[in-house]
């Protein structure tokens, strides 16, 4: 094992040292896997909705998002939303819904992969999960940006209502309908994720730190000694 | 890395704070005054109508605010209106006026639409075109004696039609025609499965109604009775699996099935024994005097398991395609049995354990009540004596338990859940309140009464005529408003009260005006038992076959053909257009249309008229509908859409022209 490959997977964890402190070990393994089987599991549920209120729709419309997918009452969405010339809502983030699945899956692996390097590059690793929620939200915000700014002028309510920008979380307004976009539980399981790999990562340290010091400590020595 | 812990809290504050917060805009109810009544603005207000006591607690056991549901459907036949109306009740708001043999334009029913068209026209007699009618008696479907809330039928006396129609979407799915018998009063009534829907004849006629002299009455002429065999998987009426039984030609009035241990029979009560027929202009009395001569008259009890077993066996003569018991064979073969009643009664009603039979005496001050099981030893007895046409008729101590005496005009009876009948009393404008007495004459007793406004005909009771009802409420069907509204002109309302008979004494709590038919029998139901759909399960689909139709027309799929002299129009409509918006065709071509409503939203119905056409549909979110017709005069005609469905309505149209 060359010197480099051997500085980014970090050290490994002597037996004798394990039989001793096995818990400090375990916790960074065990928190890693939790927010990779966190954030698979979000792939089949809503990451977002958005629910919109008007008098003659006692019960709201409400429309959800999952990464690769949206569901509800998309089509009476999009019927509305023909009279003030917005596109259909399956036209939007059609390469973000295509990759999104795999996507995830990746990011998840590499949050396994992180269990393996003992140094900071675990960090790195970990990095996609960690700001993946954010990344979501962001990308979904631009989308409705997209979609409010570009609307039809020759629709029939154009001089009406002009173009907009749909706030991606909390209340907007827009004709008689008032709107209000909240996380859904597979965002918040991704936020958990996040919030877990953190935590994993500050045991991460405590555990392989003192190893790597250790390991560069006895190095430096070599050297001193050659 | 206390920092990272940090942060990691920070988050998780930060993420809970989007949770969105619901608010509670319930308003608290106002507390009562010091006194423990209403509110002294409410005082206020009663004293301004100048309500009473007991009108204010009239008005809160029935007002029902916006956006609260009613405990019950009542369903109320609309007469001569030839349709069927469902009222809700405590609040005795009508909840939808069903079209069934009479074309009624905004449901687009008989203007046009290809399916209704063709479910009239099985109604036809002889080629005559009948486009109205005389709706009845509704009788919903049961399962085990009770109302399963999944279907109801109703007949038309005036031509001896019956309909079926669906309750999830409270539309007509049906309508036979009886080959044999063109009037009918004894229907409909369900066994208690909804295995056979009973159809007793009234006006009696020769087979086919077919022309015999009046003089030839006792010979030619008939009456009948119907088991029209209910096919639920199918939600049809299977003619093919029908049959009747030939009965003599008295009047059969009304009917009721058995239940529980009377389970297999079917009861009928008849007047015009005597057979007149009429001649007020020859010398004779008139009808309403020489049908009222005799003391008795009879009751029909009809054995229709064993009717089954007989046309099974083939023993039938078939009359215009039905299936006949001939009445020799139904006497030989045990059928058909008469029973003496007094005296032209009206009503019949099989008490909610199956064991008694009350028929109400008309212009006998009592109720009569039998005994289903004196009924069955007198039969096994033998006991009897034949009448005209060698029917047996049971010796009338043998078969009846207690006569009571309720008032006067007594016509018909319902039950509640603690034992107690209720009989509508026509000529002292009341409903009398009776204890059920069993096998004991002497328990059977009057109760008390209560008056109504005016001329009482039907009364219904919850599930009142099921083996389990409800009590509670009671809706006096009363013929005659005369003062209880604001004037309308000469054709008045009919007006329907509901009782309050939760307890010992009925309360009138409410006054209906009925303005679009004059009902005769009603029932009520629990609304829960009922499922209604919100739209229909899939775009595009036929509400009559129950199925996607074969001309559903989705969003991109819309398109004109023409195929020689034929143009066929394939059109969506959705808010707030219509596709295509030109339809153009050449005078003399032949037009068939159809058009899909491609909604999904509860209640975004699209209605369609064509200018100087005899067209209009009623396109409920998801369905297809057709009509076709023949472009004669050329010219420009708009059509549109007749649902005010959104801000952009007006702009829902089209042209269709004409070319000379």
């Amino acid at each position: 094992m060359s010197e480099s490959v051997e500085k980014i997977i970090g050290p490994r964890v002597p037996a004798e040292e394990m039989k001793v402190h096995r818990g400090r070990y375990l916790a960074p393994t065990v928190l890693f896997l939790l927010a990779a089987l966190l954030l698979i599991v979000s792939v089949f549920l809503p990451y977002w909705q958005l629910t919109l209120h008007a008098p003659q729709y006692p019960k709201g419309l409400t429309v959800e998002a999952y990464v690769n997918r949206l569901t509800g009452d998309v089509h009476e969405i999009d019927g509305l939303n023909h009279y003030i010339g917005m596109r259909p809502l399956d036209e939007a983030a059609p390469f973000e819904k295509s990759v999104a699945v795999l996507g995830v899956v990746v990011v998840a692996l590499l949050v396994l992969a992180a269990v393996f390097v003992h140094s900071r590059w675990a960090a790195l690793l970990a990095l996609p999960a960690l700001f993946f929620p954010v990344i979501f939200l962001v990308d979904l915000q631009y989308w409705l940006a997209n979609f409010g700014q570009n609307l039809d002028p020759a629709a029939p309510l154009s001089n009406s209502v002009k173009p907009f920008v749909p706030p991606v979380l909390f209340e907007g307004k827009i004709a008689q309908f008032r709107t209000v976009a909240s996380p859904g539980i597979g965002l918040w399981l991704a936020i958990a994720a996040s919030v877990i790999i953190l935590i994993g990562l500050y045991f991460h340290r405590r555990a392989y730190k003192p190893l790597a010091d250790a390991q560069e400590a006895i190095r430096q020595d070599d050297a001193v000694h050659e | 890395m206390k920092r990272i812990v940090v942060l990691a809290f920070v988050l998780v504050m930060l993420a809970s704070l989007m949770l969105g917060c619901s608010k509670d805009d319930k308003t608290p109810t106002p507390a009562p005054d010091s006194q423990g009544g209403l509110p002294a603005d409410s005082m206020a207000i009663a004293a301004e109508r100048g309500l009473t006591p007991d009108d204010i607690n009239a008005a809160l056991m029935t007002y029902t605010p916006s956006g609260t549901w009613d405990e019950y459907i009542t369903f109320m036949s609309g007469g001569h209106s030839g349709n069927l109306i469902a009222v809700g009740v405590p609040s005795m708001r009508i909840l939808k006026n069903i079209a069934v043999f009479t074309p009624e334009a905004w449901q687009g029913y008989g203007f046009g639409n290809t399916e209704i068209e063709q479910m009239l026209d099985a109604g036809n007699v002889d080629g005559e075109t009948i486009r109205m009618g005389d709706s009845h008696h509704p009788a919903l479907s049961e399962t085990a004696g009770d109302y399963d809330g999944q279907w109801i039928f109703i007949n038309d006396k005036n031509s001896a039609r019956v309909a079926v129609i669906d309750l999830r979407d409270f539309e007509t799915k049906q309508i036979v025609k009886d080959p044999n018998i063109i009037s009918n009063h004894g229907a409909t009534f369900v066994s208690p499965n909804t295995d056979y829907i009973f159809q007793g004849a009234q006006y009696a006629t020769p087979f086919g109604w077919e022309y015999a002299p009046l003089s030839e009455y006792q010979e030619k002429y008939r009456g009948m009775m119907t088991a029209w065999k209910f096919d639920r998987e199918a939600g049809r009426i299977d003619p093919s699996k029908s049959f009747s039984i030939e009965l003599p030609p008295y009047w059969q009035d009304l009917c009721d099935a058995g239940k529980l241990v009377s389970d297999g029979w079917v009861f009928c009560n008849s007047f015009n024994t005597e057979m007149a027929t009429g001649g007020n202009m020859e010398g004779q009395p008139n009808f309403e005097a020489s049908v009222s001569q005799r003391d008795m008259d009879y009751m029909h009890i009809i054995d229709w398991k064993k009717a089954e077993q007989v046309v099974a066996a083939g023993k039938t003569e078939e009359i215009n395609g039905m299936p006949v018991i001939s009445i020799p064979t139904a006497i030989e073969e045990g059928v058909l049995y008469l029973a003496p009643e007094p005296k032209s009664p009206h009503g019949m009603d099989v008490t909610p354990d199956g064991k008694y039979l009350v028929v109400a005496g008309k212009l006998d001050p009592h109720v009569t009540i039998y005994s289903f099981d004196k009924i069955q030893k007198a039969i096994a007895s033998g006991n009897s004596t034949p009448d005209a046409f060698g029917i047996p008729i049971l010796n009338f101590d043998d078969v009846m338990v207690a006569q009571l005496e309720v008032g006067l005009g007594p016509l018909h009876t319902q039950f509640d859940d603690k034992g107690n009948a209720y009989t509508s009393l026509f000529l002292d404008s009341m409903v009398a309140k009776w204890k059920l007495g069993g096998d004991d004459p002497a328990a059977y007793v009057v109760l008390n009464k209560v008056p109504v406004q005016y001329n009482i005909g039907h009364l219904v009771a919850a599930e009142g005529d099921t083996v389990s009802p409800d009590g509670k409420y009671l809706i006096a069907l009363n013929k005659w408003a005369v003062d209880r509204f604001t004037p309308v002109g000469p054709l008045l309302p009919q007006n329907e009260q509901l009782i309050d008979i939760s307890g010992d004494a009925m309360k009138v709590i409410y006054d209906m005006p009925m303005g679009v038919g004059e009902p005769h029998y009603a029932q009520m139901i629990k609304a829960d038992k009922i499922h209604a759909i919100n739209t229909y399960p899939e775009v595009g689909w036929d509400p009559i076959s129950w199925q996607k139709s074969e001309f559903a027309t989705l969003p991109g799929e819309e398109r004109i053909e023409r195929n020689g002299n034929e143009v066929e129009v394939f059109m969506t409509s959705v808010r707030s257009h219509l596709t295509p918006d030109r339809v153009e065709v050449k005078q003399g071509d032949h037009v068939i249309w159809h058009i899909t409503n491609v909604e999904t939203a509860q209640d975004a119905t699209h209605g369609f008229q064509l200018d100087g056409h005899n067209i209009s549909l009623s396109i409920e979110p998801g369905e297809t509908a057709n009509f076709e017709f023949d472009a004669t005069n050329s010219g420009t005609y708009p059509y549109y859409c007749t649902e005010f469905c959104s801000a952009l309505h007006l702009e829902m149209m089209g042209y269709f022209q004409v070319a000379p």
